[in-house]
């Protein structure tokens, strides 16, 4: 018989020596993000409750049709009036901060995928690896580089989010068609007039699905984050399942679903709203 | 100096790409070394020069490469050997700022598919090229509009280019192509998707703007009436090699294989044949002879018609034997029965635009130049012959043969 092959080990000697060597990096890290969420924190829960629901259900409407704008007038209403607002405040917050990092990151590493194969194949299994692996195993080294708390939270949520991201956006930028590359060349553009010029507007639909798909993933981890530390109403919904509470855990779900559709049709129009 | 010099390009898809350039040195054949080496021949050792101001045409069926040949022009393809030179300077050496300046300043390209950037409006697709060089925005929609203009586009700067039918849209490809001001003009198959009148009037609005523009034009087609139409000389591809490259006229009367023999038997040559190509030399007589003199050089060439021309051999009129009869008997001059209504046509006049003119005539048609120097004529056998692809045997092309004889 082979011995077990000591993988466990290995990975606990990995994350040590990262964290006595890099531990400057990870509290730089730790910092960034735990600002931008207070930022965001902040801002959500500063301005009185009718002004945002005012801003949101325009945004709605500017998204679209009449009817979510509707449904996102209702929806905040019933938030407010079930006493989630400050929660989901809180939980848009680290969305908004694990979706914004997704795309800083995965954008630029999605374009990189695009202009070379052999990055593509390198970055493909490990979005694969990213995606697949329980989203509850990278709270382990989340906590112990980030401790607990919001931050954590949001590196866990940013790692399964991530991916559609860069999918997306390598896969738009090869989706343009050779002959509008051609076109781009044939008039001595440089690499970086073509992308901006061409590339990335043509782009920008499947883009955007992508971006769309991660704040979504971001959204759903948002009751695992809560199980490290994260306010809002994931820990509200975790709470409600280990006290077996199913009227409390049904609010806080259905206050989950409402700002869920309501990210999901903004972010869709932005992707879809024509050229001019 | 030609503007475009094209030495040996050879173009192999593949990986290891030298192992055949050796085989196709020894004349190998494109499906032999597919067969030994798995690579693929898309360029055989092109060599052909572009003048400036010419439209050369790059004519094959698809598969022999001409597509391949012209991305190979600009290095959208890289070549695997060969030199091209524009004005010049060999473009295969030049590095990658070297090469964008090239393509920014003297080759604007034309695609089959239009490509146009379906984001931006009819302007700023115009304008594309004059941005990628930093033009400010004010000058670069400026020239922008005026090249829109040029191709009857005034008025659709705003529209998006999937709001305007296809040929509008080749027109604002075409128009992109040219806000740059580049020397040389790259088409390829730029009017083949669309529609055949479409066709027709992008042709001739081709020419038309070429007639002012006089650019260096290289216009890749499958369409041999096409290139025969455009084209001031034709290069014939076939298996990746350039099998012939002449003038229309030189590629239908004087093909150099039975590739291009087979190419060009279904063509139309009442379209490409001109006057000159069948008429014959005219039998020719001055004023101040008199009628027994015109009589006996009738006799004497087996003709019942004689073209009368002055010293500097201008057309006067044409005598019939009849008329010289009558002349002799009633003791008039030549000038007394010379009839001076005499149908004529230029040398360039299509053999389709002759046909009505010859049947009705019952004197020979007469082809003169634009001054009214007799060139020669057209006998009503001569177009039949012409027709049937018997130009050189029977009346020779524009050669000594043609010309009047002398007195």
């Amino acid at each position: 018989m082979i011995p077990k092959l000591p993988l466990d080990e290995w990975v606990e000697t990995i994350v040590d020596v990262l964290d006595d060597k890099l531990g400057f990096l990870f509290d730089l890290i730790s910092a960034g993000i735990g600002g931008t969420v207070d930022l965001f924190h902040f801002i959500l829960t500063g301005l009185p409750f009718w002004v945002l629901l005012i801003v949101f259900t325009l945004l709605a409407y500017r998204a679209g049709k009449l009817s979510i704008a509707l449904f996102t007038f209702i929806g905040l209403l019933l938030i407010q009036n079930l006493g989630y607002w400050e929660h989901s405040m809180q939980t848009l917050a680290l969305v908004l901060t694990a979706g914004l990092i997704s795309v800083v990151i995965g954008i630029p590493v999605g374009i990189w995928c695009a202009r070379k194969d052999a990055v593509q194949n390198v970055i493909t299994p490990m979005l694969d690896f990213m995606q697949t692996m329980p989203a509850f195993v990278y709270l382990i080294p989340a906590i112990f580089f980030f401790g607990l708390g919001q931050v954590p939270g949001v590196i866990a949520s940013v790692i399964f989010a991530m991916p559609p991201t860069i999918r997306l956006t390598n896969l738009g930028i090869r989706q343009v068609p050779s002959d509008l590359i051609e076109a781009a060349d044939s008039f001595g553009s440089t690499y970086f007039q073509k992308l901006f010029k061409v590339q990335l507007p043509i782009a920008k639909t499947t883009m955007m699905a992508g971006i769309n798909q991660s704040i979504m993933l971001a959204l759903s981890m948002v009751v695992i984050a809560s199980m490290i530390g994260a306010k809002g109403l994931g820990a509200d919904v975790y709470r409600a399942v280990t006290q077996i509470k199913i009227g409390e855990g049904f609010e806080a779900g259905l206050a989950i679903v409402i700002i869920a559709i309501l990210l999901d049709r903004i972010t869709q129009s932005v992707g879809k709203r024509k050229n001019a | 100096m030609p503007k475009i010099q094209v030495e040996n390009l050879t173009k192999i898809f593949g990986r290891q790409p030298q192992r055949a350039l050796q085989l196709l040195e020894q004349g190998r054949s494109k499906q032999e070394i597919l067969k030994e080496t798995g690579l693929t021949v898309g360029v055989n050792q092109a060599n052909f020069e572009v003048h400036a101001g010419e439209i050369f045409v790059i004519m094959g069926l698809s598969g022999s490469g001409k597509s391949t040949l012209v991305r190979l022009l600009n290095r959208l393809i890289e070549p695997t050997s060969g030199r091209v030179l524009i004005d010049g300077q060999d473009i295969v050496r030049m590095n990658t700022e070297q090469l964008q300046e090239v393509r920014r300043k003297k080759l604007g390209m034309v695609f089959q598919k239009f490509a146009l950037f379906p984001h931006r409006t009819v302007l700023d697709n115009a304008a594309y090229g004059l941005e990628v060089q930093n033009v400010p925005k004010a000058e670069r929609e400026k020239k922008a509009q005026e090249s829109l203009a040029l191709v009857g586009l005034a008025g659709w700067e705003k529209s998006y280019p999937d709001q305007l039918s296809g040929g509008m849209q080749q027109r604002v490809g075409l128009a992109r192509a040219l806000a740059n001001e580049p020397d040389v003009l790259l088409m390829d198959e730029a009017f083949s998707a669309l529609d055949p009148l479409i066709r027709k009037d992008m042709q001739d609005e081709l020419l038309e703007l070429q007639s002012s523009m006089q650019k260096t034009i290289i216009f890749i087609t499958h369409d041999l009436d096409e290139a025969l139409k455009i084209g001031d000389r034709i290069a014939l591809m076939k298996d990746g090699a350039v099998v012939q490259v002449g003038s229309p006229e030189e590629i239908l009367t004087n093909p150099a294989n039975e590739y291009v023999e087979r190419f060009v038997e279904d063509v139309d040559r009442s379209k490409i044949l001109s006057a000159e190509h069948v008429m014959k030399r005219a039998e020719t007589i001055t004023l101040d002879r008199g009628p027994r003199v015109a009589l006996q050089l009738m006799r004497d060439r087996g003709v019942s018609t004689l073209y009368v021309v002055d010293k500097r051999k201008m057309l006067l009129g044409v005598l019939t034997a009849d008329a010289v009869n009558e002349a002799k008997q009633e003791g008039k001059t030549l000038e007394d029965v010379l009839r001076k209504e005499v149908p004529t046509v230029g040398p360039q006049t299509l053999l389709n635009d002759l046909f009505d003119l010859v049947a009705f005539s019952d004197v020979p048609v007469a082809v003169v130049e634009e001054q009214g120097k007799l060139l020669g004529v057209i006998v009503k056998g001569a177009v039949l012959g012409g027709l049937a692809g018997k130009v050189n045997q029977e009346t020779g092309l524009p050669t000594d043969e043609g010309q009047v004889k002398e007195q």
